[in-house]
């Protein structure tokens, strides 16, 4: 009988953990993933979980990865559920992506800038076609190595804020906000919405992104620079008072240079949305660019009439652990609230019926 | 447990919640923000609750957790199975025996004590999301108190259907200034929050808000004169208990309309039919 | 005159950047009478009405309210939940757009009945029956009380917002543009019932309007507007009949030419 069924709670977990387990490690005849090889051979995976969980390990990011069967934002969602019990040592200082190891850079805006376009390991203009050699595992070919050290590559939003075509970013030493541990408030101040950008689900970003291109918040984009490389992570420890090296990470960035802005008061100039991503991660960084300039809107004076505008709307929804959740817990017991709905039901009905009858 | 503080949380983070939870009870029905932590559970599967109770857990605390008021359903057993867990505590289903309660959906029956703390899990609890999604208008109009709104969807209701149409999370009207959601609990519960000798709780860990009714605090279900609150149930008794005074669940038994009403709280059936 | 004034304006300045859209601008209406403030588009009189009606915050001036205790209270300066409640019962509103004021997917009586619901009503039969009446007297049938506003004409929905509007018996009503929009014979129609219920209900109002004519069915008193300043104010007739400001004269052959 139904009811007998929805008891013996404790055992049937028990039961669809163990079948779970046993189902994610596959034909036990076939080797086992290491998270090495996830972690080498799947890096756009391991950056975008890193990302979506505000954490940068790429070893657990892989194992996240393995453990949640290739779920993404399952294997986000456990690496923050980890990243919230660790301790906190301190802050890095702020990144100097300036002085980043580029491996990457292009801008659309120029045919050419200093230091040079550099495409890097892209795939941008690759065939998408099916390569079956890799079903053999063939070893890749050689890649060929730049026989020049790269010169010094200045920010292009630098160069054009030098000559006060870029609005100026006015300088804060305020504390930035931080959405892991205080309740995002609105209206929410730019660091904020950058952080809560930073993490969101790259599938919401893309599609929020994609929505101001095509009329709903629209600000006329120039890509005016992508750059990807590795940038070192400074720390300045208490007990010593001055900035050491502890590590570097590889960033995307990507710089967005919208329509121009100003009027009586102010003298025109373009204005920027900024997007910043864990790895080799183009359309993230310029998706989150794209946003950050949408919800700038208000700001800057703009109507605000589409959703990509609007940065409660964007912020509140962008987070997949949140919408994933949310939307799940659908799927637990809800019987008590559907009786008494349907009791409601019935009751209207009856009296409705009883009405019609007289 | 190994590698973790006790009931999970870090003291600081419990230090944070529980100054949110005190402001909560200081203003009765307010919805405080406060810098929720991402949990190992899922987001709406109770995180908020959960936050709640292992900021007011200690050693000697005795928790029972329910869903749909039930000790034995695969969420409620989840979360008991946690805390026993991380915290090492007594758990129990005996409502009589629990110092902190943890619920989804449900009231439990039994009356409950002042050295009692019910813990709601709440999905929503900005109560007037439906009439304004904005988060910031809403706050204002909390602010000033301008509820004709939520009156409107009343009138509305009862212009077009003879009845209030709000069969569950019926807001009410909490120490006659916030208007709250009991969360997602049957109106039939509603008469309980009212003036109830225990302290009541409420965590939405996704919306990152606490609010409380202190105990013996005012409740009161929105309704109009001419057409008071009433609670309803289903119409019998329960199949195994024969109750007629508790909330039932319905359960099919067949597929050619046979059907059996048992209470929806497991522990005051059991201890009913004993 | 003896009685106060029920409110009074005095030297209010606003401006959008290097544009005054208020300059120095007073004036006062006295309980039960109807005033209009005339102009052209971009003249201040909208901006004129969001100061008065506390909407928005002058940059200097203030705007003296007398409340139904007699107490004077000074409108920017009130407590954002005291102004509130004279938003929803002492005045009124009517909005060019009914849009502004109506929820078009709540019933006609929903709609009236939520002013009186925000004032603490809580009886369901005396807000509808209340709501019916309402209607009535804004010659919409009342077996309609439980249609929403988006089934409506434009009219209708003029006339209903008016219903929503006066439900509360406010002693101050702010108006702009009422007619605006609408086919002459609907505008004839709204005017000839405005001028009957503020009449019959001794409502002051401030009327903002960019068309004489309403000015002249509606309001004994008048103020002209150009440029942010209040240039002429009189009597409705003596300002429309014999205007004295170069403006005022242009404003009125203006119109006698159409």
């Amino acid at each position: 009988m139904a009811y007998v069924a929805v008891k013996g709670g404790e055992r049937a977990i028990d039961a669809a953990h163990a079948w779970r387990e046993a189902a994610r490690r596959g034909d036990p005849a076939v080797p086992a993933l290491s998270t090495a090889q996830i972690a080498g051979q799947l890096g756009r995976a391991v950056e975008r979980v890193m990302a979506e969980a505000s954490l940068h390990d790429p070893v657990l990011a892989a194992l996240a990865i393995r453990q949640a069967e290739g779920d993404l934002i399952e294997a986000a969602f456990l690496l923050r559920a980890f990243r919230t019990t660790l301790p906190r040592f301190g802050a890095a200082l702020p990144l100097e992506t300036g002085r980043m190891a580029v491996r990457r850079r292009v801008s659309a805006i120029f045919k050419d800038v200093p230091g040079g376009q550099i495409l890097g390991p892209t795939t941008d203009y690759t065939h998408r076609l099916l390569d079956f050699t890799l079903l053999d595992d063939a070893p890749p070919p050689a890649a060929p190595r730049a026989s020049d050290p790269v010169e010094a590559m200045p920010r292009v939003a630098e160069l054009l804020a030098a000559e006060g075509l870029l609005r100026p970013e006015p300088a804060s030493e305020v504390t930035p906000f931080d959405l892991t541990r205080e309740a995002l408030a609105h209206p929410a101040p730019r660091d904020a919405r950058l952080q809560g950008l930073a993490r969101g689900d790259e599938g919401f970003l893309l599609g929020m992104g994609y929505s101001t291109q095509r009329g709903y918040g629209g600000s006329h984009p120039f890509a005016g620079e992508i750059r990807m490389g590795a940038v070192s992570v400074e720390l300045v420890p208490d007990e010593l008072g001055f900035p050491i090296d502890i590590g570097e990470v590889v960033l995307t960035e990507c710089q967005m240079v919208n329509q121009f802005h100003g009027g009586k008061t102010e003298p025109a100039c373009f204005t920027a949305g900024y997007g910043l991503a864990f790895g080799q991660a183009d359309r993230r960084a310029m998706a989150m660019a794209l946003l950050d300039r949408a919800m700038q809107a208000e700001e800057l004076g703009e109507a605000v009439t589409a959703p990509a505008q609007n940065p409660e709307f964007v912020l509140a929804h962008a987070d997949n652990i949140e919408a994933t959740g949310f939307v799940e817990h659908l799927k637990l017991p809800h019987y008590v609230d559907f009786q008494s709905e349907a009791e409601a039901v019935r009751r209207l009905r009856a009296a409705a019926l009883a009405k019609a009858a007289e | 447990m190994r590698g973790y503080n006790f009931a999970y949380l870090d003291e600081q983070t419990k230090r944070m919640i529980r100054r949110a939870i005190l402001k909560a009870v200081a203003i009765p029905g307010h919805q405080v923000p406060f810098g929720g932590r991402e949990m190992p559970l899922p987001y709406g599967w109770g995180t908020g609750g959960i936050q709640v109770t292992a900021a007011i857990l200690g050693p000697q605390d005795v928790l029972k957790v329910i869903d749909q008021g039930a000790d034995d359903t695969t969420n409620a057993v989840s979360i008991r199975r946690f805390f026993a867990r991380v915290a090492g505590i007594a758990t129990t289903t005996r409502t009589t025996e629990a110092s902190v309660i943890q619920t989804r959906h449900r009231i439990p029956e039994t009356k409950l004590r002042a050295d009692q703390i019910l813990v709601y899990q709440v999905p929503q609890p900005e109560p007037l999301y439906r009439l304004e999604p904005s988060r910031v208008a809403a706050r204002r109009l909390h602010a000033l108190a301008e509820y004709g709104a939520m009156h409107v969807r009343l009138y509305e209701d009862i212009a077009r259907l003879g009845a209030v149409a709000i069969s569950y999370d019926y807001p009410v009207l909490v120490n006659r200034r916030y208007i709250t959601s009991p969360s997602p609990i049957p109106a039939f519960d509603n008469p309980k929050l009212h003036r109830m000798a225990a302290l009541q709780l409420f965590g939405a860990g996704r919306e990152k808000r606490i609010y409380a009714i202190p105990p013996y605090t005012e409740v009161r279900s929105l309704d109009f004169e001419d057409h008071p609150f009433r609670p309803h149930r289903a119409d019998g008794a329960c199949a195994l208990c024969g109750a007629r005074d508790s909330y039932l669940d319905e359960v099919l038994t067949d597929d050619r309309g046979g059907r059996m009403f048992v209470c929806s709280d497991t522990d005051y059936c059991a201890g009913r039919a004993a | 005159m003896s009685t106060p004034p029920l409110l009074r304006a005095e030297g209010l300045c606003l401006s959008y950047g290097a544009l005054a859209a208020l300059d120095q601008v007073g004036l006062a209406l006295w309980p039960g009478e109807v005033l209009a403030v005339v102009g052209e588009s971009g003249s201040g009189k909208t901006s004129l009405l969001d100061v008065l009606s506390g909407r928005r915050t002058p940059d200097a001036g203030t705007v003296l309210y007398q409340d139904e205790s007699g107490a004077t209270r000074e409108v920017h300066a009130m407590a954002a939940p005291l102004l509130r409640r004279l938003h929803r019962s002492d005045w009124g509103f009517v909005h060019q757009d009914p849009r502004e004021s109506l929820r078009m997917e709540i019933s006609a009586g929903g709609n009236i009945g939520e002013r009186l619901m925000e004032s603490g009503r809580r009886h369901y039969g005396a807000i509808r029956a209340t709501a019916a009446h309402w209607l009535a007297e804004v010659e919409i049938d009342p077996a309609r009380i439980d249609e929403p506003p988006r089934r409506f004409s434009g009219g209708m929905r003029q006339r209903l917002q008016i219903a929503r509007a006066l439900v509360t018996h406010p002693r101050l009503l702010f108006m702009d543009e009422p007619t605006g929009g609408l086919d002459v014979s609907v505008q004839a129609r709204i005017l000839d019932l405005l001028r009957r219920l503020v009449a019959r209900h001794r409502i002051a109002a401030v009327l903002v309007t960019h068309d004489l004519g309403v000015a002249r069915l509606l309001a004994q008193r008048i103020a002209v507007m150009r440029a942010g300043r209040v240039v002429e104010t009189g009597l409705t007739d003596q300002v429309l009949d014999d205007p004295l400001h170069p403006y005022s004269q242009l404003l009125v052959s203006a119109v006698l030419r159409v």
